[in-house]
């Protein structure tokens, strides 16, 4: 039942992003100033959404571990947080590849890449801690802790660097404005797609880590007796 | 106030073992020393460059520093099961922990006190008219420092690759306050007033102590107790 629901939410996903794209290449137009490569910010912003979305959930998941005590929101925790860094570095390599046709350079020390690489170097040092504890509750309580710092951490970046000049055109939400409707209403219809992929990965992840840690249990009751 | 009386019982047994054997201050000083010379070998700065690089090059070195002292600060207390008599004294955890971090950052601004001069020297900086300036960069940015980093500390104590997920995990959240440091620093040195855009990274460097040291008083008890 649950497998035949996850397949359901992989297809509906595919069939979601075939229809988008169609309309992303076909009937939009290039944009005025950038050309086609603009078109990469319907996958480069809606996966940045998911992978906040995915870290969000992620501290989340640590507190709740950290008040109730159970694996199970561990579980949750590092699913979603490895879905969330892969939805990261989507994130940044769209940047960049956008960052080489407009800007000429893949990379700048600007307020958004540096706190999003930040952020992504947070996460992938969460799932090394996480590596380097045997013990599941301490693992899980290490984790959950660090967790939070991150999740703290992150914003502090972000607003620290904001009074540097900025290279990274402006959000859409606040002032901006200047996209088009048509645009900005795809890059929403576009989310819808990467999250349902997001949540099929976290959901297969999250039972996978139940059940290694089953695994787990039931090999240390083995070597008890 | 018993809170601050045990703190204080705490951070005198580390600084007085710590006098006594001097393992992690002289580690620690000659690593910073040796890195000091690196960088004028790997980059040999004009008086110009360095003023410009100062900040960031003084910031590397008291990070790297205050790794090294960080790591011995549980550590330390592993041989005899010291740790496990320290958690179940009648010693709260945040006292604790207060405590370890009051021994650290006096150890490491100690060490950067020392490391102030030889940058003087070495590299041709005046940085004596700005002392007290640039003490209150130290010491903020050292607390920073020395809380996030004593958490991690308790953290990692008993990991495997412990010398290694320290600095691993503790310097990219730290980066907030390493920058601000290194703004403040570089700025004082170039010899800007303490004033307009120095007084932003001034206020991002104690929102950074005060946000991290709360976070840390609040979840110390969970990493030392379980």
């Amino acid at each position: 039942m649950k497998d035949k629901l996850l397949y359901a939410a992989c297809l509906l996903a595919a069939w979601l992003v075939l229809a988008n794209l169609s309309v992303i290449l076909l009937v939009l137009p290039d944009e005025a100033e950038q050309g086609a490569i603009y078109r990469i910010i319907f996958f480069h912003v809606p996966a940045a959404w998911s992978a906040f979305l995915g870290f969000l959930l992620a501290a989340l998941a640590s507190v709740a571990y950290l008040v109730k005590r159970n694996l199970w929101f561990d579980a949750l925790a590092v699913s979603v947080t490895e879905v969330g860094l892969v939805f990261s570095i989507v994130n940044l390599i769209t940047g960049m590849i956008w960052g080489r046709i407009i800007w000429g350079i893949w990379w700048t020390w600007d307020a958004r890449l540096t706190s999003m690489l930040v952020c992504a170097l947070l996460y992938a040092g969460y799932l090394m801690l996480r590596r380097a504890v045997e013990e599941p509750a301490q693992r899980a309580k290490f984790s959950a802790v660090f967790s939070i710092f991150a999740f703290i951490d992150v914003p502090i970046v972000w607003f620290s660097i904001q009074w540097w000049r900025t290279q990274h055109p402006q959000p859409v939400f606040r002032g901006g404005g200047s996209m088009d409707p048509a645009m900005y209403k795809m890059m929403f219809a576009n989310w819808v797609p990467l999250l349902l992929l997001f949540a099929v990965l976290s959901a297969v992840r999250l039972r996978q880590e139940r059940a290694r840690s089953e695994i787990d249990a039931l090999r240390r009751e083995a070597h008890a007796l | 106030m018993s809170f601050f009386r045990h703190a204080f019982q705490i951070a005198a047994k580390d600084l007085r073992a710590e006098l006594r054997t001097k393992e992690a201050l002289n580690a620690s000083l000659s690593f910073a020393l040796v890195i000091l010379l690196l960088f004028s070998f790997a980059f040999d700065p004009t008086a110009e460059q360095t003023r410009e690089i100062s900040g960031g090059l003084l910031w590397l070195v008291f990070a790297f520093a205050g790794a090294l002292i960080l790591n011995r600060s549980f550590a330390r207390e592993l041989t005899n099961d010291c740790l496990d008599a320290l958690v179940a004294s009648p010693v709260s955890g945040a006292a604790l922990f207060t405590g370890k971090c009051l021994a650290n950052m006096a150890l490491l601004v100690a060490v950067e006190l020392i490391c102030l001069p030889v940058f003087g020297i070495f590299y041709n900086v005046r940085w004596v008219h700005r002392f007290w300036p640039l003490l209150l960069t130290l010491i903020l940015g050292t607390w920073g420092i020395t809380v996030v980093g004593t958490v991690f500390s308790a953290l990692t104590v008993n990991l495997r690759l412990r010398e290694l997920m320290l600095p691993t995990l503790v310097y990219p959240l730290l980066i907030p306050a390493l920058m601000a440091a290194i703004q403040l620093t570089t700025g004082l040195l170039a010899g800007q007033p303490l004033a307009a855009e120095l007084t932003n990274w001034l206020k991002l460097l104690i929102g950074f102590d005060i946000i991290f040291t709360a976070l840390a008083l609040g979840l110390v008890e969970t990493v030392l107790m379980g």
